[in-house]
């Protein structure tokens, strides 16, 4: 079902061609902004000479620990404190206080404690993770609608066959949307964590070579987190599309053109 | 007695326990005494640091950062939005590249706005500019997308051009969905506020907490947090405000149709 | 004054042969007049309004208003929705959703304006409701403010496309009645399109019948009934049922086709 992205295509190597010609017209300032092919070309070299990888391999090491350990977290508590009133009351306060902070203000106090190594960035990334996964869980338990509850409760399911068969599918589209956020605050998280105190990964490079005013690499880097971002972005998309299937039939829009 | 357990004062009740137990583990020393200062001495340094208006410098300088990214992103954001929303045509020619552009986080375009900006306002403007418009751009894009055929025909059988269309009718359809682009944003903004500061700043409520850890003021650190988690509630509520009035219409419709 | 000359036409799905609305269906209605268009559901008549409005460009054939072609949305002609609920705007209170007829258009002031929307607001009968926001009201009285709006823009033709058909039997005959009473005022020409048999009969000067896809134009049928029409006496009159009878007769050989 998937059109060939000609326009799109076509806009996106307009803009690195548009891209090629301003760098190179721009005089004095290309040292800040080589051209496209420059850049590319450097990326190319810093794959090669692994150098590029192992910063990669060291995010996404963080970033899979820190995503998967908040999903599995906040999924759970979310599903509980969903489903039952008391211990969201209990904990609703907490929540609304720790809620409005946000996250990178905990990088200093998990340096406190947890010192400067890749505990405190996974660290860091779960707690910031946690949160969209365990609002849009609990948001996801509380609206279903009372009807399919009702249902569940006239067809005489049980308390675990009811979870398992109702809750869970109905909640689940909600879920997936607190997943699909958490996604980009956990790259968010990982690079700030390793701007601020590393010795490696992407976001540590990245700085790096600002500092040590190596431009193109520095360039070649973001694109090559960039693409990163867009492949597990692309990932989590087709996951999403198969497993929930059924709602986005149900919600797909009409195109009346 | 059950009365207490689902309501909201066993959350507070809840909350007072935790902060007992603070003070307790700090003031007998449970827990080492550096990292884990006894609540009432935080409380201390809270009021102190706002009385002597020093922390209330670093947020005012935060706030404006934000404030001029966040506004900047909505005009633009939105602009864009409503245009690619509208036109199938400029949606499927910038696609990719907004998706690839988006794929970026934030942080990493901070070095690169370094190398242009230096490590001043404008920086923190640009980078809180680039991560805010996207949400709002998304938003405003389903929103445009999701808005009725038949609003349009019916703007169009009284005669509207494409500008006053565009602008009383397709915006204000759309506006439930550019209010959640903007409410998200607004999280957005601060998180990048605070990132941007501690990477290279020194003022703002973020390098003030990163200072404060560093320079081993730990009650301040804890109270400069503090500070922060008032200032995202405060704003997030003043959202709410708004949104409850520009939206009243929308809440009443929903509320109808369910 | 309106002539439609050999209207066709035909959409392309994604696979497959393309389908043709509208074969070749052609008809003059004269100034003032009211007239109806009835068919089996789904045969093309929405398609055949949204051609006439300009909304929809044919494949082949033409529209004439006053003698020259219709491209676009022309001046002086209005298309009404079936789903009126959603050509209302949620966000504009009756009054302003009236005024909307108007804004843009003339050189009226905001107040003019609004006096002008209230004269029309009364005449459909929802004084009173000024205030309210259309999805407060009821279907019927939705119904009430896009005629209102309509109205209040004075068009030379209105083109109807089964208004009341998703209303209770009782709203209907109100609204039927209703609609007379103004078309009477105003002597607007009304184009009226619906699947209901006897409304069409009771309302009309003249009644087309369109056959399925392809549509064509199978029969002409002049009403000659007296006005004012009455719910009752109307609908005994002999002439009345024989007219019925016959369109009748022609849509289930239509129907039985298909």
């Amino acid at each position: 079902m998937a059109r060939f992205p000609g326009k799109g295509l076509a806009v996106l190597l307009g803009c690195l061609v548009l891209w090629e010609v301003l760098a190179r017209r721009s005089g004095a300032l290309v040292l800040y902004f080589p051209p496209a092919s420059q850049v590319l070309a450097t990326l190319a070299a810093i794959l090669g000479n692994g150098e590029l990888l192992d910063h990669i391999a060291a995010s996404l090491l963080r970033f899979a620990e820190g995503y998967a350990l908040a999903a599995a977290l906040a999924v759970s508590a979310g599903l509980c404190l969903g489903l039952w009133r008391p211990l969201y009351a209990l904990f609703e306060p907490l929540i609304e206080l720790l809620r409005p902070m946000p996250s990178p203000a905990t990088i200093p106090i998990a340096i406190l404690f947890l010192g400067i190594g890749d505990q405190m960035k996974v660290a860091v990334t779960v707690y910031a993770c946690s949160w969209p996964i365990l609002l849009n869980t609990i948001d996801g338990v509380r609206a279903i609608d009372p009807v399919l509850l009702n249902t569940a409760a006239t067809f005489r399911l049980g308390p675990w066959e009811r979870f398992r068969k109702v809750v869970l599918p109905a909640a689940s589209p909600q879920i997936v949307t607190g997943l699909r956020v958490s996604l980009a605050i956990a790259l968010i998280l990982v690079t700030t964590s390793e701007m601020v105190v590393s010795n490696d990964g992407l976001g540590f490079y990245i700085l790096d070579l600002q500092r040590s005013f190596q431009i193109p690499e520095m360039y070649a880097s973001i694109v090559a987190l960039a693409v990163i971002g867009y492949a597990l972005n692309r990932l989590f998309l087709t996951l999403d599309g198969w497993a929930l299937a059924w709602h986005k039939g149900l919600t797909r829009k009409e195109e009346i053109l | 007695m059950s009365r207490f357990w689902g309501s909201r004062w066993s959350g507070f009740g809840f909350l007072l326990l935790l902060v007992l137990v603070w003070e307790a583990a700090g003031r007998y020393g449970w827990v080492h005494k550096l990292f884990f200062p006894p609540a009432t001495k935080i409380l201390v340094s809270l009021f102190q640091i706002v009385a002597s208006g020093e922390v209330l410098g670093h947020v005012g300088v935060s706030l404006w950062r934000a404030g001029l990214g966040y506004g900047l992103a909505a005009l633009v954001a939105i602009t864009l939005g409503v245009l690619m929303g509208y036109w199938r045509v400029v949606y499927e020619s910038f696609e990719i590249v907004v998706e690839l552009l988006r794929a970026i986080p934030p942080p990493a375009i901070i070095p690169v706005a370094i190398v242009f900006l230096g490590i001043g306002d404008q920086m923190k403007v640009f980078i809180i500019l680039f991560s805010c418009a996207f949400p709002i751009l998304v938003n405003t894009m389903d929103g445009v997308r999701s808005v009725d055929p038949v609003l349009i025909r019916t703007a169009r059988t009284f005669g509207l051009g494409q500008g006053a269309l565009l602008w009383k009718v397709v915006l204000p359809a759309a506006s439930p969905f550019v209010m959640t682009g903007l409410r998200i944003a607004l999280a957005i903004a601060l998180i990048l506020v605070v990132i941007s500061e501690m990477v290279g700043a020194t003022s703002g409520i973020g390098y003030f907490i990163l200072d404060a850890q560093r320079s081993f003021r730990i009650p301040q650190m804890y109270a400069g947090m503090l500070v922060l988690a008032l200032l995202g509630y405060t704003l997030n509520r003043c959202f709410l405000l708004a949104d409850a009035r520009l939206m009243a219409w929308h809440k009443g419709l929903t509320a109808r149709q369910r | 004054m309106l002539e439609v000359r050999e209207l066709r036409k035909e959409f392309q799905p994604l696979s497959g042969q393309p389908v043709v609305a509208l074969g070749s269906v052609s008809f003059r209605v004269e100034s003032g007049q009211f007239v109806s268009i009835v068919g089996p559901s789904g045969c093309g008549k929405s398609t055949l309004l949204l051609c006439i409005a300009g909304l929809s460009r044919p494949s082949a054939g033409r529209v004439l208003l006053h003698g020259r072609e219709v491209t676009g949305p022309p001046e002086g002609l209005i298309l009404l929705f079936q789903e009126y609920n959603k050509s209302l705007m949620a966000w504009r209170s009756v009054l302003r959703n009236v005024r909307f007829g108007l804004e843009n258009r003339s050189g009226m002031s905001r107040v003019e304006m609004d006096a002008e929307a209230r004269r029309y607001i009364e005449l459909v009968g929802l004084k009173g409701f000024e205030a309210h926001y259309p999805w407060e009201l009821s279907g019927g009285m939705q119904q009430r403010v896009a005629i209102a709006r309509a109205l209040v823009r004075r068009p030379e033709v209105m083109l109807m496309d089964e208004p009341f058909g998703s209303l209770d039997a009782l709203t209907r005959i109100e609204l039927e009645d209703a609609l007379l009473r103004l078309w009477e005022s105003l002597r607007a020409t009304i184009l009226f399109v619906t699947h209901d048999i006897e409304e069409a009969v009771y309302l009309s000067d003249r009644v087309y019948v369109l056959s399925c896809r392809p549509a064509l134009v199978i029969e002409e049928i002049e009403v000659k009934l007296e006005r004012p029409r009455n719910q009752l006496t109307t609908r005994e009159d002999p002439r009345f049922i024989q007219a019925r009878h016959h369109v009748f007769e022609l849509i289930s050989k239509e129907m039985a086709k298909g």
